[in-house]
């Protein structure tokens, strides 16, 4: 499989060489192959909305307190770079601390990068500040993980929804917002009688709602979910995924879809990228990721998620990590992944693995012919076998 | 599994489901589930207003204030009395006569021949005015400060703190009575500026510190991405959710401060003739004491009482704004 | 046909020497709370119990009395605003909520541990994790503090903690997750307990680590033949360790049966529902399927089955009649052991 003849010699080489920005045109000119099967996904999705190139944040760790003195850095992003196109879910997992919800911040300009850019619409945006700010702002807003502390407890959710227009007047005249914010309690399902309500005489899950119609108020292009429904019950859960997936086709609406909890992100997303400790260490497809991995972190972290069907389990192979996530402020030397990875080898402590289609599948039709950052890639389904 | 019902996305199953659930709203149109619990919009500032009721103390207290207020405001209204001039030869030292409510001499006379009761009725006014001046003065410019360190930090928050710091370091009542003391003429905005000058530290201690708490708070990111401005920011959500533990310290130093003026009045650097306040009277009461210990008690005790009514209201206050309790 | 397995397994486990009867058992437990907006009666007639070398698993959501319930048998519950108006918890045939105050103190800690969702909250912050673990046995069984140290050495490399000589006197927040999750099992696995109450204990780690700390945990119970109940939300969880599971929902127990069976055909409303409403890994599903409406209100619990205004299934009795927990059976009449229902159409939903 992975000594195919390889389509594609001529970009092959550019994507070895440089990191991950060229990578992205390898994956677009890949696309007028319409041969390429694993690729299948990413036809006709057009110019992508969201273009995020090495994008970085490291968090200044300083000593002093009059004068601050840098002694280091976490380096909570270092790195990453993905497409968002029109109308798709992009999943992005994680274990804590591997610089997700950063990312998510980053998206929205509420962290400074420190390097990298996020194009919308060919503009970067970490680079803007005053009016042009906020006009991109309209177009990208986020639900938050916590209903509990989203909500500002001292405003009735009619205040709440109805803010962004105070924010924003020119999206709805004053007369025509109390109508606007019921319609929008109306489109997520609640009763718009309830506009005069506090938040905390709703459930999670209500909560949750009122979360998703102010993300929703401005008519957003893209929305960052961060973790929405990990605070939520089981049963809840389902109803707001629905209601999520619902919204995207209404309103035609992206969404980057950040999570742990591996199960909901499969269902939910069109394309998957995992990332450890700041970087992506693989990206594809939910088919490519989810059953043909080929980086042993994301094997790893499929084959320890719990699957409610005890028999389906027994048959599984688990592969159990040792250690813990090793520490931002001081990552391992070239593969980050390596201390806790059954492959490493020398080669890994010395090369940081790039980005790119692993060159034992590249060409080929294969759905391992993903991007995934690892020396050894190999194709291993850890959720089915 | 036929008879399962698949929930259309964000549609009518969800939301019929919803409504039958929840609490119905006050215009009791969706009252199908029939009343709840919960039934009213109910902020928080009206929960505790709603525990506030609750609490026999808050009542006392607050009965307290308004009888004190409005004695502060027309005194007229509950003495004839002339609480200045004295008629020594009749009533020098007289004793109070407790039958004779409301009279003149129903608290007897004092060492200059007044009556003991107008002059009670007549310093509540004094006692009152700093207590709530150097109270708003301090909640004012500490509350600005404090929120200033804490909303914006880095440099600004370092000068504040140090200069909080330093302020903090001054004993409180004898650094007002230094500066009292470099006033020739002590009017009570002048006892009120003294003690504000060095009251405020606490304040901004306390609204630093819960401005700091507000600020992370997710809806406040929330509002930072939906594009909010600062002032909208301070404003809207910081200010609303850092403010209840500044009113409960505020409504405790108040107490404080009436008897800080009381303190400084009795040592003579406080308010001074022809002003008329408790710390006076207890000052001049000194010297009697020994026979004649009503001259103390009447000034002494309506002191402590408005302290207690003050400090008793800030403990209910903050029982209400208390969040664990709930 | 796995069930066989385990069935034949567990006799194995009982013969390990026990007797057969319960190690803990709750019988018709009440807990309520007594707030401003009124009771709210968390959990409403809870029977179940454990044996030794067994896992139960109590599934619930936030709201369904599991954790309540486990409080109420370890005696941390804050009572008042908490009351047991009714209900007895046997340990060993003894009903520990009529004991002494001193003779219950015995139990729990020494008989009967517990580990905790929150692994940073609950160890003390400006002690060692030496000293938190020495202290059980200082305390206990008068140990010196030099012993004491040796045996907090060796719990540590018990529950696999590398380089425990190293790290005995590091303090709690120099630990990342996992491994303080570890500590807080070593404290209860301390005085070797008959039982240990787990409330969440993965639900805060990363699913790596989460799967390092089940397997542990485990192994632990296996060796040291343990009773555990395992209180979770977590449907996937529970299907890895569990020998038996309890659902419950609104403080009562709504169906009870041996873990492969109740994935395998569950037979109430509730657990169908929830077990169809979670994505899976392995299959990508179009439309979730959702429970309708919301977790209950406890202060006021709807009449008849809880269950009912979110049941795809409920008829008229079920807002009059609270259904019992009866046992299961198949179709031909056939006993299916361990299993019940609290559902008064759980014929139609197992069999139907």
């Amino acid at each position: 499989m992975a000594d195919t003849e390889k389509n594609e010699q001529a970009m092959e080489p550019a994507a070895d060489a440089t990191p991950n920005v060229t990578e992205v045109e390898t994956v677009e000119a890949a696309t007028e192959d319409e041969a390429v099967a694993a690729l299948e996904a990413k036809v006709d999705r057009g110019e992508p909305i969201l273009q995020v190139r090495n994008l970085v944040k490291h968090f200044p760790l300083t000593q002093g307190i009059l004068f601050k003195r840098q002694i280091g850095a976490v380096k909570a992003v270092d790195g990453i770079s993905f497409d968002l196109y029109q109308g798709e879910t992009l999943g992005i997992v994680g274990e804590s601390g591997c610089g997700k919800s950063t990312v998510a911040k980053l998206l929205m300009t509420l962290e400074t990068a420190t390097a990298g850019e996020v194009f919308y619409k060919g503009q970067d945006i970490t680079r803007l500040s005053g009016r042009a700010l906020r006009a991109v702002r309209r177009n990208i807003q986020m639900v938050f993980q916590d209903p509990y502390t989203s909500l500002n407890p001292r405003m009735t959710v009619g205040d709440i929804i109805g803010e962004p227009f105070e924010i924003h007047p020119e999206v709805a005249p004053k007369g025509d917002r109390r109508r606007k914010v019921q319609e929008l309690l109306d489109v997520v399902g609640l009763n718009p009688e309830y506009i005069n309500r506090y938040p905390h005489q709703f459930s999670g899950g209500q909560r949750q709602r009122i979360g998703i119609a102010r993300g929703l108020a401005l008519n957003p292009e893209i929305i960052i979910c961060d973790e929405p429904v990990s605070a939520l019950d089981v049963s809840v859960q389902a109803q707001v995924i629905n209601l999520m997936e619902g919204l995207q086709d209404e309103f035609n609406l992206s969404y980057i879809f950040i999570a742990h909890d591996l199960s909901i992100v499969r269902h939910i997303s069109d394309r998957v990228g995992v990332m450890y400790l700041g970087k992506m260490a693989e990206i594809g497809s939910d088919t490519e990721i989810y059953d043909h991995p080929t980086h042993p972190y994301t094997q790893a972290l499929l084959s320890a998620v719990p699957v409610p069907d005890p028999e389906s389990r027994e048959g599984r192979t688990r592969i159990i990590l040792t250690g813990d996530v090793p520490s931002p402020a001081n990552p391992p030397s070239g593969c980050r992944f390596r201390t806790r990875c059954w492959k490493a080898e020398d080669k890994c402590a010395k090369e940081v693995p790039l980005l790119a289609i692993p060159e034992r599948f590249a060409g080929t039709d294969s759905p391992a012919a993903h991007e995934s950052a690892c020396h050894f890639a190999e194709e291993k389904d850890v959720v089915h076998a | 599994m036929p008879d399962v019902t698949k929930s259309q996305s964000g549609g009518a199953a969800v939301d019929t489901a919803v409504d039958a659930v929840a609490p119905p709203t006050e215009v009791d149109t969706a009252s199908a589930a029939g009343p709840a619990p919960q039934g009213k919009p109910r902020s928080l500032w009206g929960d505790a207003w709603f525990e506030l009721r609750h609490r026999p103390l808050f009542w006392i207290s607050a009965v307290l204030l308004v009888l004190l207020l409005a004695i502060a405001a027309f005194p007229g209204m509950f003495t004839s009395a002339e609480p200045r001039n004295g008629d020594l030869t009749n009533h020098f030292l007289t004793k109070p006569e407790l039958t004779h409510f409301f009279q003149a001499d129903w608290f007897g006379y004092d060492g200059q021949g007044r009556s003991i009761y107008a002059r009670v009725i007549y310093g509540t006014r004094a006692s009152i005015l700093v207590g709530v001046g150097v109270t708003a003065v301090v909640t004012f410019f500490g509350g600005l400060l404090g929120m200033a360190a804490g909303y914006f930090g880095g440099w600004i928050d370092s000068v504040i703190s140090r200069i909080v710091d330093i302020f903090f370091g001054l004993p409180f009542l004898l650094g007002s009575m230094v500066v009292l003391n470099a006033f020739t003429e002590r009017k009570v905005y002048v006892v009120i500026a003294a003690l504000a000058f060095l009251g405020w530290t606490t304040i901004a201690r306390v609204m630093r510190s819960s401005v700091i708490t507000a600020k992370q708070a997710d809806y406040v990111t929330a509002a930072r991405a939906l594009g909010a401005g600062t002032g909208r920011i301070l404003f809207r959500h910081v200010l609303p959710n850092a403010l209840a533990p500044t009113i409960v310290v505020a409504t405790i130093s108040l107490g404080a401060y009436i008897s800080a003026e009381a303190t400084l009045s009795f040592l003579g650097l406080g308010l001074a003739d022809p002003t008329i306040s408790w710390g006076i009277d207890i000052s001049d009461a000194k010297d009697a004491i020994r026979d004649n210990p009503h001259v103390m008690l009447f000034p002494a005790g309506m002191l402590s009482l408005t302290v207690f009514a003050f400090i008793t209201l800030g403990d209910a206050v903050r029982d209400a704004l208390d969040p664990k309790l709930r | 046909m796995t069930t066989i397995e385990k069935t034949a397994d567990d006799a194995v486990r009982e013969g390990a020497g026990d007797d057969g009867s319960p190690l803990l058992e709750v019988r018709d437990l009440h807990v309520e709370f007594h707030t401003r907006d009124g009771v709210a009666k968390a959990v409403n007639g809870v029977n179940y119990s454990v044996r030794a070398g067994e896992t139960l698993a109590v599934l619930g959501e936030s709201g369904s009395g599991k954790s309540v319930t486990a409080q109420a048998i370890m005696g941390i519950l804050d009572m008042p605003p908490g009351k047991i108006p009714q209900g007895q918890i046997l340990f060993r045939g003894e009903d520990m909520l009529t004991m002494a105050g001193e003779e219950r103190r015995k139990i729990r800690g020494r008989k009967i541990a517990m580990i905790f969702q929150d692994a940073l909250s609950a160890l003390n912050p400006v002690l060692s994790v030496g000293y938190q673990l020495g202290e059980m046995f200082r305390v206990h069984q008068g140990l010196s503090k030099k012993e004491a140290k040796v045996k907090a050495i060796e719990l540590m490399d018990r529950v696999r903690i590398p380089a425990a000589k190293e790290r005995v006197s590091d303090y709690p927040h120099q630990f990342s997750g996992g491994m303080r999750q570890r500590i807080m099992i070593a404290m209860a696995m301390a005085l070797e307990p008959d039982l240990i109450i787990a409330d969440e204990p993965t639900t805060a780690l990363d699913v790596t680590v989460q799967a390092q700390v089940m397997d542990l945990l485990a192994e632990l119970q296996r060796e040291y033949h343990m009773g555990l109940i395992l209180i979770t939300h977590d449907l996937g969880v529970v299907a890895d360790v569990a020998d038996k599971i309890a659902v419950m929902y609104a403080g009562r127990i709504v169906e009870t049966a041996p873990v492969h069976e109740l994935y395998k055909r569950p037979a109430h409303p509730y657990t169908r529902g929830l077990l169809e409403s979670i994505p899976r890994l392995d299959r990508k599903g179009q439309e979730l399927y959702a429970i309708k409406g919301l977790p209950p209100n406890l202060l006021k619990i709807p009449t008849g089955c809880a269950f009912n205004p979110r049941c795809p299934r409920a008829e008229d009795i079920c807002r009059t009649d609270v259904p019992a927990l009866v046992p299961v059976t198949e179709q031909d009449g056939t006993e299916l052991p361990g299993r019940g229902s609290a559902c008064h159409f759980w014929k139609e939903t197992l069999h139907g």
